[in-house]
């Protein structure tokens, strides 16, 4: 422990902050006591209160790392225009609330005029949930930020305006744990070699039966390596997941070429019709080519027209894909279906076809 | 201040070509921000900054990460900090230490502009001048710290009110949807769960000794907009009992904007129960005995449907993504409770207690609760929770015969008792 002042200053607890003390006063004043919704046009919302007060929203996205410059530009325009109020949601766009409708053009113009594109509500691509990458990770497989700054450069349009089916919601994760979590379309690493072990190091440095009761497959046992303690791992058993690598870094996962991208596709949070899903495999082996991604940038523009083209309205990706089979999913988006696709892990069996419903 | 040339100090800007080619486009650049910080920031922002930079452009070339971890903490936390080491300090030597604070924003992200100011002047004065609002735990995140200045950093984030969250095996930080503060769907009060839950369990937080980590997420209804199902351990869900409400007139409305194909399409033919019936004067009627709560049609007619009046929380537990045994989403643990007086969130604060404190002493090392659940079987969670079993637990009763029903009797009378007394409350 950094006891870093000479009389250290005992923290006070307070815990998950009030915040209600920063609360735009209309939703204060509303709490619990809303009763509908609309949007007048993209990227912003309308909500009436039983009470027959009114707020508009206007959202924007944002880059999620932000200095504080940033922050302070994004404090200026509501200061100017918002009362003072903002509030940011799950996937890091911020929000202002005007109660005077006359705000809402204004302040649009503004967020625009300082660069934040307004959007994100409704039928659209919204912000890509993500994680730190090189920026901060101790174990990325990739940069996170600046994949999502060339997907969202490249989805712009659909973040600005509501033409989407439903709303497509794209995360990133840098490693196999996934951190980003589960989406309609998620960009995910995926590593392709087992570990590389630099024995000099793993007695030291790695608890050794953690790291071995670490392996979802069983394939690391200690071993004398060197006259060195240290683990070996079983590489036909291995699956590559990375997850040695955490608890004991000697066991390097990375590699600038065997670190790929895999995206997957159709997981889904809400309840709303079916119930949630996770994201299953829809192309792996993408190479890890920063600093933009073209090959990822292009699967991703091919899965977002074909859902644009072909989804119904109100249908999530994953509901598109119940519909129209996964024969059609591959065809319409250029995409080998291959032996990986087919699950091998718990409950595979459970993903299998045992029908004889077909699609053609 | 261009590539190249020196800083006031006499030291060069890393050239970062990789990442110059991240400035252009539509979307906020965060390249750009971080080069902000470079240029025009406080000194010790500048300093760090620019060997951030270089560090980052290296990976770039490289594609890979040079950060490893550590321990720094502060005084009386064993949590919340995440430390960083530059495993190429002697190249990028400002940004040796990089450590990022966690910290615990208000329930439902809401701020002023002037508590948002003050944050970014404690971090312009002891951090980098990076922000993260907010990290996939639900944190802000306070990126970029030297050991020396963490506790510095803490001291005045804590003055104005912010505690630190959570990290490693320890209750984490909880999300919650923006809820009763704006929004009509919303079923239960989202602050007060919140915040009474992980006020109650703090300890937890901040002296990490579960035997891995623990979410909570609180999500007003089965929209679920803080994805709780997914990545919560405990994940509170908003819905009610009763019958949704409709107003005629406004489905008058909706059909006569949107036209009656639209509707049929949108709305009836997408309700996963086939409980909606358009009548011949475009009325709806809805068979509430066979809706599930899913949302749909409330999402779709905003202002014809909304949720019924007797609302109330859902509890799902074990969520988590792929470590060790593969993703689970949360199973149905309680299929309703009342969340409106002190007494029913006294019960809610009494269940997490329990469950929290079960998973503390029967979960193995580096397993969740899904994880603990799937190992013993829900029978024996539900027996330790003092929870009955109920058909909305499970998608279909069992289909393995290789079960000993012995005793199937005195457990059918006690479903019977349960019923009688269910009956004789209402």
């Amino acid at each position: 422990m950094n006891n870093q002042a000479n009389t250290p200053r005992v923290p006070d607890e307070v815990g998950v902050p009030d915040p209600f003390q920063y609360m735009h006063p209309v939703l204060k004043a509303n709490y619990g006591n809303w009763d509908w919704h609309d949007r007048p046009r993209p990227g912003v919302l309308r909500h009436v209160s039983k009470s027959g007060d009114v707020i508009y929203t206007v959202r924007a996205g944002t880059q999620r790392q932000m200095d504080v410059f940033t922050v302070r530009r994004l404090c200026d325009i509501g200061d100017q225009y918002a009362d003072g109020h903002v509030r940011f949601t799950t996937r890091s766009n911020i929000e202002f609330m005007v109660a005077d409708e006359n705000k809402v053009a204004p302040l649009i113009e503004a967020l625009e005029e300082a660069g934040f594109p307004v959007g994100g509500t409704g039928a659209s691509v919204s912000m890509i949930s993500h994680t730190q990458g090189w920026l901060h990770c101790d174990i990325p497989g990739t940069d996170a930020s600046g994949v999502v700054k060339g997907l969202m450069d490249m989805l712009h349009k659909e973040f600005v305006q509501e033409k989407m089916p439903n709303r497509l919601r794209i995360t990133t994760s840098c490693c196999q744990i996934n951190c980003g979590g589960q989406g309609d379309i998620a960009v995910n690493v995926q590593y392709t070699k087992p570990p590389k072990i630099n024995h000099d190091l793993v007695a030291n440095v790695c608890e050794r039966p953690a790291v071995v009761a670490r392996c979802p497959v069983a394939a690391i046992r200690p071993a004398m390596v060197n006259g060195k303690p240290s683990l070996e791992v079983d590489e036909k058993k291995c699956v590559c997941c990375g997850a040695c690598y955490p608890p004991c870094p000697p066991m390097q996962i990375n590699g600038a070429d065997s670190t790929k991208i895999a995206i997957w596709v159709g997981g889904k949070h809400s309840n709303a019709r079916s119930k949630p899903t996770f994201h299953k495999l829809a192309v792996a082996n993408l190479p890890n080519n920063a600093p933009h991604w073209p090959e990822v940038q292009d699967v991703v523009r091919r899965i977002v027209k074909a859902y644009k083209s072909d989804a119904q309205h109100w249908e999530r990706m994953g509901e598109w894909i119940d519909r129209i089979g996964w024969k059609r999913f591959f065809e319409m988006t250029d995409l080998a279906f291959t032996k990986h696709h087919l699950e091998t892990w718990t409950g595979a069996r459970n993903t299998m076809n045992m029908s004889a419903h077909l699609h053609f | 201040m261009k590539d190249h040339d020196e800083t006031g100090e006499g030291r060069m800007v890393h050239p970062t070509p990789q990442l110059d080619e991240l400035e252009g486009g539509p979307w906020p650049s965060f390249v750009t921000g971080l080069k902000r910080l470079r240029d025009q920031g406080a000194p010790n922002n500048q300093k760090m900054m620019n060997d951030l930079l270089g560090q980052l452009n290296h990976s770039y070339e490289n594609r890979l990460g040079y950060w490893k971890g550590g321990t720094v903490s502060v005084f009386g936390y064993g949590g919340g900090i995440i430390p960083r080491f530059s495993e190429v300090a002697e190249k990028f030597p400002e940004s040796k230490e990089f450590h990022t604070l966690r910290v615990m924003p208000p329930a439902g992200y809401h701020y002023t502009t002037d508590i948002l100011r003050k944050l970014c002047d404690i971090w312009e004065r002891h951090g980098s001048g990076l922000i993260a609002f907010h990290g996939q735990s639900g944190d802000i995140m306070f990126q970029g710290c030297t050991t020396e200045n963490t506790q510095k950093a803490f001291d005045e984030l804590n003055e104005i009110g912010f505690d630190l969250g959570g990290a490693g095996p320890a209750l984490r930080t909880a999300m919650s949807c923006v809820g009763h503060a704006r929004c009509e769907q919303s079923c239960y009060d989202e602050v007060r769960a919140h915040r009474t839950i992980i006020n109650k369990l703090l300890d937890e937080m901040h002296r990490p000794s579960l035997p891995y980590k623990f979410k909570f997420k609180f999500s007003g209804c089965a929209n679920d907009c803080v994805n709780a199902i997914h990545r919560a351990d405990f994940a509170v869900i908003g819905t009610w009992r009763d019958d949704i409400k409709i107003n005629q007139e406004k489905v008058k409305e909706h059909i006569k904007e949107k036209g009656r194909r639209y509707t049929t399409d949108t709305v009836l033919k997408m309700c996963p129960t086939r409980a909606i019936s358009l009548n011949d004067d475009d009325t709806l009627e809805i068979d509430n005995k066979s809706c599930v709560r899913c949302m749909h049609c409330i999402n779709v007619m905003t202002k014809a449907l909304s949720p019924g009046d007797d609302r109330g929380i859902s509890i799902m537990v074990g969520g988590k993504r792929a470590l060790k045994i593969g993703d689970l989403m949360g199973i149905m643990v309680v299929p309703f409770m009342k969340l409106e007086s002190d007494e029913d969130f006294e019960k809610l604060e009494d269940l997490a207690e329990r469950l929290v404190e079960f998973f503390a002493d029967n979960a193995l090392e580096h397993e969740r609760i899904g994880e603990t659940i799937d190992r013993i079987g829900l029978p024996a969670f539900l027996e330790a929770m003092e929870i009955e079993p109920d058909p909305n637990m499970v998608n279909h009763p069992r289909t393995s015969c290789y079960v000993r029903t012995d005793d199937f009797d005195e457990e059918a009378a006690k479903w019977f008792d349960r019923q009688a007394a269910e009956t004789a409350a209402e």
